[in-house]
C-alpha cells in the first residue's frame, strides 16, 4: 500500500472494546474515534477508568485473554489491523508501532543487559548483523542524550537511574524507526526535574524522527507542552477533541471545564479562586447511565436532551480546525460563567509559632563492614538525611515542604512524628522540645495534637478493620472520649466533617474508593483535635477531580479549626495554590524558604528556578522559561561538599560552590536563600512564568529565552 | 564477594558447632545412660562404672565435649555397639550408597519438575496448567512409604518386572535402584513443580515480559530468553533445599526397600540405641544440609543480577 | 464525592454473623478445587467425630484374621467391609479410629506450632535488630536438621508417646512458620496504617497482633492447610517406621508396617490405610490450593 503523506498513520473509527468477565460483558471503550497524521502528536487525557490505556493496548492488540474489540476498526497506515494474524502483529509491534511505558524499571528485564535488550529490536525486525545492531543501539543511546553509552550498554537496568531507564525505553522504541509511538504516562513515575528532561526529549522526537505520537496522560499541563491536539475521555468515551488552543481556551464540554476547574493554575490563589471539585463520582463500567455518561454529575443536565438516548460527537461550528464535543447542549451553555459558587474566602491571619525547628540534623549511620573500609578507618559513613534545618510554622498557617526524592522531607516527617529522633538541633512544638522523644514516650495529648495524613490511600487504612472501628480506636486512644456512645457520636461527626455518608461506619476499606479512603485518613488525623497536621503527599495518588475535592476538604477543615498544616509535596502547582509559606529542600538541606509569592518570583535559588520551570502548566495564558538540569540526583550517602546542588546547577559560579557551604542570603523578613550568588544578581533574574498574549506571542517580560545547562543528561 | 563467602563459611562452622553441642547434650549428657546403651540393658552397675572410668566418662562435661569434638574432627566416631566395628567403617560406604540414590533421584526429578513447572506456569489457568497442577498436588499427597508400597505392588507383585528388595547382595544392580528412585521422585517432584509454576506464572505477568511481546519478540524467544532466566532463580534455591528433604526421605525408602544406605543405618541405630552411630549420622546429615543451604545462598546471589551487581 | 448527609440517617445494623459465614462459604464455591478438598476434609472430620457410631467393630478386638474385604463375621453377621488384618482386627474400624488419632494430634500439633511460630515471626519481623538475628539463627539451626533425622533422634531418645510426637512436630515446624510470618511481617510493617498506629503511640503488642497479624491471615491459612497435610504424612510415616504411637491403638502408618510382609497375599491390609492417608492429605492440599486461588482473586 502506497504510503501516502495524506493517509493518516492511525485512524480509529467507532471503536468499541469490552472485557468479558464472570459478571458478563463490561464495555470499556465505546464509540471511539481518533485520527493521527505523521509528525502529529495527540494527547489522550482522562482519569482512571476512562479507557485511555485500553485504547493504547487495543492499538497494540494486546488486550489480554478476557478483552476484545467488539466493534469498529483501527487502521494503521491505511491497513485494518483489527484482524491481523499473530505473526503479522508480531512484525508490526516494535518496528512500526512502539510503546513507552509508565514504570521504566518494571518495563526492563532485570536479568538482561541493556545492550542485549536494545539490540533485539533491529536483530528481530531487520535481520542485521550483531555488530550493526550494537552500533545502532549505541548511537540511539546518544541520540536520547544518555552520556557514557558504552557503560549503559553493558549495564543492568537496576544500575541506572529512573530517568536514564526511561530514556532507554524510549531508545528501544525508536530503534526501528516506528511510524507511530504510544506513550502511556511516561513520566508519572519520575521526579519533577527528571520529568522535564524526558518531556523535552519527547517533544523533540516528533521533529527529529517524524513519528506520530499518542500521548496518554492525566496531566493537562504535560499534554499542553507536548501535543498538537487533544482528546478528552470520560468513562469509556471521547467527550471532546480538538487542537490544544481550541480545547484549552474554548472548551465545549462540561467535563473538560470541570477538569480545568479542578487543577490549580499558576494564576490561582486559594482564597480568590478555590478549586472546584467535580461533584459526584466516576461511574463503574457496568453502572454507566443511559444517555450522557457525565450526566449525573453535570449541572447542565436536561432530561430528554442529555438522555436517555446515546449522545454522539458533533462538530463545533465556526472553527477553522476540527473541534468536536459530545455535549448535547454545548450551544446553550454559557462557557464564560464562573465555575462553582464563586466563593471567596477571607485569608486567615497566622498566629504564634506552633513549630520551631532550629538547626535540626538527622544522620543515619551506614556501616561498611568490608575489610577495605575497616583498614582505611572509614567503617562508618553517614547518610545526611537532614542537614541543619531551620524554619518555623505558625498557627493556622499552611507551610509546604517541597522537594524531590531523597531531599529528606520524609525523614523530617518521621523525626517530627517521633518515629525517629534527631541527631542534633531542636524541634519545639507548642513550647515542648520533641526532637529526642520517641513517640512512645510522648504524653498522650501531645501525640493527639500532632498527627499525620499519609500518602498512599490504599495502605493508609487497616484492611481488616471497619472504618468506624479504626476511627473509634483513635478517639479512645487519645482519650478524647471514653463513653461508647460519645465515641460513636464523635465518629459520626467526623464522618460528616469529611463528607462521607454515615453508614460508611460499617464498611471495610476495600469497599471504598481511593478518595474515600483518603477522607477517612483525614478524619482519623483530626480525631484528636490536633494543633498541627502533617500531610505527606496526601493527594498525589488520586485522580485529578478527586484531588481537588480532598485538597479543598483539607483546607476547609484547616480553616475551621485553625490547625497548622505542614504540607509535603513535590507538586508545585498544588503548593502554589494552597501554601502560605514554602520551604524548598534539596538533598537534606533547605535551599530557599519564604512566602508563596516570594518563592514564586525572583530572586530564586537556582534549584527553585529549575523546579518551577519543570512544572507543567495547563493555563494557555501563561508560559515559562525552560531550564533543564543535567545529571542525576547525587547519592545521599556521599553528598557533595559545599553546596549540594553544585553538580547540576546551571548558574554555578565555580570552585566556591564546590568547596564552601553557601551563606544564607536574606531577601526579606520571611525570604531566605542559601546561595553563593550575590543577592542583587539573583534579584535581577527574570521570572520563570510570564503571561502570553492571545495570539501566543509572549507579552510579559522578555521573550522565552531558554536557559539550559550544558547538554542535558537527565 | 570474598567477604560474603567468608561470612557464609563462618556461619556454617558456627552452625555445626552449635549443632554438635546440642547433639552431644541430648545424647551424652548422662554418662550412666551412655554406658547403659553401650553395654546393653543387662549390664550391672559395676560393669558400667568400670567402662565409664576406662573411657573417660567420669570427667567433667566440657572436657568430655572437647574430647568428643576433637575425635570427631579426625574422623574417629567411636564404635558401633550393634556392628561391633568402628563407626567410620560402616558410615562411609553407606553414605556413598545414599549419595548414589540421591544422585539418581536428582537426575530424574529436577528436569522433570522444571519442565512441568515451566509448562504449567507459561499459560496459567489453561488446561495444561490445571492438569499438571492437579497431578502434582495428587502426588504430593501420597506419602513416600505409601507410594513405595504401591510401586512394589504394581511392579514387583503384579507385573513382576522389578525386584522388590534393593540390598544389592549380588553386587550392583541398576534394576534394584529403579523403584527407590521412582518412589522418591514421585513424592518430591510435586513441590518443585509447584514452586516453578508459581515463579513462572509471576514472571509471565510482569511488565518486562509485556515489553518483550510488544517489541515483537517471537513467543519462543520470550519464554526462553526473557522469562526463564528470571523464573528459574527461585526454583534453584528450592532444588538445593530439596536435598535437605532427600536426606529425610531416604530414611523411609531405604527401610522399605532394604537398601543399605545412610538412612536405614540411622533408623536401625535409633531403634537399637546405637549411640555413636546416631551421633555420626546426625552430624553428617546436618553438614550436608547446611552445606547445601550455603550453596543455595551463594548460587542465588550469583544468579540474581540485582544482587550480584549492586 | 458524595455530598454531606443529614444527621438523622438511621444507623444500619451490622450484618449478622450467619450472613457473614454464609458469604464466606459462598466465596469458597468459586473454586471447585477448594470445594472438593473441603468436602474430603469434612468427611474425614465427621468420620472421626462419629467413630463410635459408624465403626462396625471395636478397632482393637481380634476377631478373625486374614479375612478378605466383604467377608462376613460368622458370629455377628456384620460385614468386614475392608477385611481383617493378620491378627484379626477389622480394618475399616481401625481406619476410622486411626483417623481420630490423626485428626486430634495433627491439628493440635499444628496449632501449637503456629502459636510459637507466629510469636517468634512477629517479634523477629517487627523489632528486627537483635531479636531478628537471634530468632533467625535459632530457627536456621533447627531447620538445618533434615526433618526426619530430627524426629528419629528425638523420639528414639525420649520415647514414643503422643506428647513426644506432638512436641517433636512443634519443634520441627515452628521455625518454618516463623520464617513465613517474619517475611509477611517485614512486608506489612512498611504500610502506612502501621505507621499511623505507631504515630498514635500504640504499643508494639497492639501493632503486631491487631494491625499486622490479621492482615497476614491469607497466606497463613493456606500454609496451615498444607502444613496439616504434611503433619499427617509425618505421623503416618513415623508410624510406618515403628516410631509412632505404641500398639495396639490404630495408626495408619503402623498398620502398613505391621502387615507389610503379608502384602503379596493380602494386599488389602496395606492398600486401605495408604488410601486413607492419601485421601486426607489430598483433601487438605486441594483445600489449600482452592484457598490460595480465592485469596489471589480478592
Amino acid at each position: 500500500m502506497p504510503d501516502d503523506a495524506r493517509t493518516p498513520v492511525l485512524e480509529i473509527e467507532n471503536l468499541c472494546i469490552s472485557y468479558f468477565t464472570r459478571a458478563g460483558e463490561i464495555p470499556a471503550v465505546v464509540d471511539f474515534n481518533l485520527t493521527v497524521h505523521a509528525g502529529e502528536s495527540v494527547g489522550l487525557v482522562g482519569e482512571s477508568g476512562c479507557g485511555k490505556s485500553t485504547v493504547a493496548m487495543a492499538i497494540m492488540r494486546y488486550l489480554g485473554s478476557n478483552g476484545g474489540i467488539v466493534g469498529g476498526s483501527i487502521k494503521f497506515k491505511g491497513r485494518d489491523i483489527t484482524h491481523l494474524s499473530d505473526e503479522e502483529l508480531r512484525k508490526m509491534r516494535g518496528s512500526e508501532v512502539a510503546m513507552i511505558y509508565q514504570e521504566p524499571m518494571a518495563a526492563l528485564n532485570p536479568s538482561l543487559t541493556i545492550g542485549a535488550q536494545l539490540m533485539e529490536v533491529p536483530l528481530i525486525h531487520e535481520g542485521v548483523s550483531e555488530q550493526e545492531a550494537y552500533d545502532r543501539s549505541r548511537q540511539m543511546l546518544s541520540d536520547v542524550n544518555l552520556p557514557d553509552a558504552d557503560r549503559v550498554m553493558a549495564a543492568y537496568p537496576h544500575q541506572i537511574s529512573g530517568g536514564q531507564q526511561q530514556r532507554v525505553v524510549i531508545a528501544m522504541a525508536l530503534l526501528s524507526k516506528p511510524a507511530l509511538l504510544l506513550l502511556d504516562e511516561p513520566t508519572t513515575a519520575l521526579d519533577v526535574t527528571v520529568e522535564a528532561g524526558i518531556i523535552e526529549l519527547i517533544a523533540e522526537i516528533a521533529q527529529k524522527f517524524g513519528t506520530a505520537q499518542v500521548f496518554i496522560s492525566h496531566n493537562l499541563g504535560l499534554v499542553r507542552e507536548t501535543c498538537d491536539r487533544i482528546c478528552v475521555m470520560y468513562s469509556g468515551e471521547a467527550v471532546e477533541t480538538g487542537t490544544i488552543g481550541d480545547v484549552f481556551t474554548k472548551m465545549r464540554h462540561p467535563y473538560t471545564r470541570g477538569l480545568f476547574g479542578a487543577i490549580p493554575l499558576p494564576s490561582a490563589n486559594k482564597n480568590d479562586r478555590p478549586l472546584v471539585a467535580i461533584p459526584g463520582q466516576l461511574p463503574l463500567p457496568h453502572q454507566r447511565p443511559e444517555g450522557c455518561n457525565f450526566g449525573p454529575r453535570c449541572e447542565y443536565f436536561q432530561d430528554g436532551v442529555c438522555g436517555p438516548q446515546a449522545i454522539a460527537m458533533r462538530d463545533v461550528p465556526g472553527e477553522p480546525r476540527p473541534h468536536q464535543s459530545r455535549c448535547a447542549r454545548f450551544e446553550q451553555i454559557d462557557w464564560d460563567a464562573p465555575l462553582g459558587a464563586g466563593q471567596v474566602n477571607e485569608p486567615i491571619e497566622p498566629g504564634e509559632p506552633v513549630l520551631v525547628v532550629d538547626g535540626m540534623r538527622k544522620y543515619y549511620e551506614l556501616y561498611d563492614r568490608s575489610v577495605k573500609a575497616m583498614l582505611s578507618g572509614e567503617g562508618v559513613k553517614y547518610v545526611k538525611a537532614n542537614e541543619t534545618l531551620s524554619f518555623d510554622a505558625r498557627k493556622a498557617e499552611i507551610v509546604a515542604i517541597v522537594g524531590e526524592s531523597g531531599c529528606g522531607k520524609s525523614t523530617f516527617a518521621k523525626v517530627l512524628m517521633g518515629l525517629e529522633t534527631a541527631t542534633e538541633g531542636t524541634i519545639t512544638f507548642n513550647g515542648d522540645e520533641i526532637e529526642s522523644t520517641e513517640v512512645q514516650q510522648r504524653p498522650r495529648e501531645q501525640v493527639a495534637s500532632l498527627q499525620m495524613v499519609f500518602q498512599n490511600p490504599n495502605d493508609t487504612l487497616n484492611p481488616s478493620m471497619t472504618v468506624g472501628g479504626q476511627i473509634s480506636r483513635v478517639i479512645r486512644k487519645f482519650g478524647v472520649e471514653s463513653d461508647p456512645d460519645k465515641v460513636h457520636d464523635r465518629v459520626m461527626r467526623l464522618l460528616d466533617m469529611v463528607k462521607l455518608p454515615r453508614d460508611f461506619y460499617f464498611r471495610r476499606p476495600r469497599q471504598l474508593s481511593g478518595g474515600q479512603k483518603q477522607r477517612v485518613g483525614v478524619a482519623r488525623a483530626f480525631a484528636g483535635n490536633p494543633a498541627m497536621v502533617i500531610a505527606d503527599e496526601p493527594v498525589s495518588a488520586l485522580d485529578v477531580s478527586v484531588q481537588a475535592a480532598v485538597t479543598e476538604l483539607l483546607m476547609e477543615i484547616q480553616r475551621e479549626h485553625g490547625t497548622t498544616l505542614l504540607f509535603i509535596s513535590h507538586d508545585l502547582s498544588v503548593v502554589r495554590y494552597l501554601a502560605d509559606r514554602i520551604v524548598v529542600m534539596y538533598l537534606g538541606q533547605i535551599m530557599e524558604q519564604g512566602t508563596t509569592e516570594e518563592v514564586f518570583s525572583p530572586p530564586y535559588h537556582p534549584y527553585t528556578e529549575a523546579l518551577l520551570s519543570a512544572v507543567p502548566i495547563a493555563d494557555t495564558s501563561v508560559d515559562k522559561r525552560k531550564i533543564v538540569l543535567e545529571g542525576n540526583l547525587p547519592s545521599v550517602v556521599n553528598p557533595p561538599v559545599g553546596c549540594p546542588f553544585h553538580t547540576r546547577c546551571p548558574r554555578k559560579l565555580g570552585a566556591i560552590c564546590e568547596a564552601e557551604r553557601p551563606p544564607v542570603l536574606v531577601d526579606s523578613d520571611t525570604h531566605r536563600i542559601a546561595c553563593h550568588i550575590p543577592l542583587e544578581s539573583l534579584q535581577a533574574v527574570e521570572p520563570v512564568f510570564f503571561s502570553v498574549a492571545e495570539n501566543g506571542s509572549p507579552a510579559g517580560p522578555a521573550a522565552g529565552s531558554a536557559t539550559t545547562g550544558s547538554a542535558a543528561g537527565e | 564477594m570474598v567477604i560474603f563467602l567468608a561470612k557464609r563459611m563462618g556461619y556454617l562452622v558456627f552452625t555445626m558447632l552449635v549443632v554438635s553441642i546440642l547433639v552431644f547434650l541430648v545424647l551424652e549428657l548422662d554418662p550412666g545412660n551412655v554406658a547403659q546403651k553401650v553395654l546393653g540393658p543387662y549390664s550391672n552397675e559395676e560393669q558400667r562404672q568400670l567402662w565409664m572410668e576406662a573411657n573417660g566418662y567420669l570427667d567433667p562435661l566440657p572436657v568430655r565435649y572437647a574430647r568428643w569434638l576433637g575425635d570427631f574432627m579426625v574422623g574417629d566416631f567411636g564404635m558401633s555397639t550393634r556392628f561391633k566395628v568402628p563407626v567410620s567403617e560402616i558410615l562411609l560406604p553407606r553414605l556413598g550408597n545414599t549419595a548414589l540414590l540421591g544422585l539418581g533421584v536428582l537426575l530424574v526429578m529436577v528436569p522433570l519438575a522444571l519442565l512441568l513447572g515451566v509448562l504449567s506456569g507459561m499459560k496459567e489457568g489453561s488446561v495444561q496448567d490445571r492438569t499438571i497442577s492437579v497431578f502434582s498436588i495428587a502426588t504430593t499427597s501420597v506419602p513416600e512409604f505409601a507410594s513405595g508400597v504401591f510401586l512394589v505392588g504394581i511392579f514387583v507383585l503384579w507385573l513382576k518386572w522389578l525386584p522388590g528388595v534393593s540390598n544389592m547382595v549380588g553386587g550392583f544392580d541398576i534394576a534394584q535402584m529403579v523403584l527407590p528412585v521412582a518412589a522418591l521422585v514421585m513424592y518430591g517432584f510435586g513441590y518443585i513443580t509447584r514452586m516453578t509454576r508459581a515463579s513462572m506464572a509471576e514472571v509471565m505477568q510482569t511488565h518486562y515480559i509485556r515489553t518483550a511481546v510488544l517489541k515483537g519478540v517471537p513467543q519462543r524467544q520470550v519464554i526462553l530468553k526473557h522469562a526463564l532466566r528470571n523464573a528459574l532463580i527461585a526454583p534453584f534455591t528450592v532444588i538445593m533445599l530439596q536435598i535437605n528433604w532427600l536426606l529425610s526421605g531416604v530414611i523411609v525408602i531405604e527401610y522399605l526397600f532394604a537398601y543399605k544406605g545412610f538412612g536405614s543405618l540411622l533408623l536401625e541405630a535409633a531403634l537399637n540405641k546405637d549411640i555413636f552411630v546416631i551421633e555420626a549420622c546426625t552430624m553428617v546429615a546436618v553438614l550436608v544440609a547446611v552445606g547445601t543451604q550455603t550453596l543455595a545462598d551463594i548460587g542465588y546471589m550469583y544468579l540474581n543480577p540485582r544482587i550480584r551487581f549492586s | 464525592m458524595a455530598a454531606s448527609t443529614e444527621a438523622a440517617v438511621p444507623l444500619p445494623r451490622r450484618q449478622s454473623g450467619m450472613v457473614r459465614f454464609a458469604k464466606a462459604v459462598a466465596l469458597l464455591r468459586e473454586s471447585p478445587v477448594g470445594m472438593v478438598g473441603a468436602g474430603i476434609v469434612i468427611a474425614w472430620a465427621l468420620a472421626a467425630i462419629l467413630a463410635p457410631l459408624i465403626s462396625p467393630f471395636d478397632p482393637n478386638s481380634t476377631i478373625l484374621p486374614f479375612q478378605k474385604p466383604g467377608a462376613i463375621d460368622p458370629t455377628t453377621g456384620k460385614v468386614f467391609w475392608l477385611g481383617t488384618d493378620k491378627i484379626g482386627r477389622d480394618i475399616l474400624s481401625r481406619i476410622i479410629y486411626g483417623g481420630r488419632r490423626v485428626l486430634i494430634y495433627g491439628p493440635i500439633a499444628t496449632f501449637c506450632a503456629y502459636a510459637v511460630g507466629i510469636v517468634m515471626g512477629l517479634a523477629a519481623g517487627y523489632f528486627r535488630g537483635w531479636w531478628d538475628s537471634i530468632l533467625s539463627r535459632v530457627s536456621d539451626i533447627v531447620l538445618s536438621f533434615p526433618i526426619f533425622v530430627l524426629y528419629v533422634i528425638v523420639i528414639s531418645t525420649f520415647g514414643a508417646s503422643g506428647l513426644n510426637i506432638v512436641l517433636a512436630i512443634i519443634f520441627a515446624s515452628a521455625p518454618g512458620i516463623m520464617r513465613i510470618v517474619r517475611g509477611l511481617t517485614l512486608d506489612l510493617r512498611n504500610r502506612d496504617y502501621v505507621a499511623a498506629a505507631q504515630t498514635r503511640g500504640e504499643s508494639p503488642f497492639y501493632i503486631m497482633f491487631v494491625e499486622i497479624l490479621p492482615n497476614a491471615r491469607g497466606p497463613l491459612i493456606v500454609d496451615a492447610c498444607l502444613r496439616l497435610g504434611y503433619v499427617t504424612i509425618t505421623i503416618g510415616t513415623l508410624g510406618f517406621l515403628g516410631l509412632g504411637l505404641p500398639p495396639p491403638d490404630p495408626d495408619w502408618g503402623g498398620m502398613v508396617n505391621e502387615n507389610r510382609a503379608l502384602a503379596p497375599a493380602f494386599p488389602h491390609m496395606i492398600v486401605y490405610p495408604c488410601l486413607a492417608i492419601s485421601s486426607l492429605v489430598l483433601g487438605l492440599n486441594l483445600l489449600a490450593d482452592g484457598l490460595r486461588e480465592i485469596s489471589i482473586r480478592d
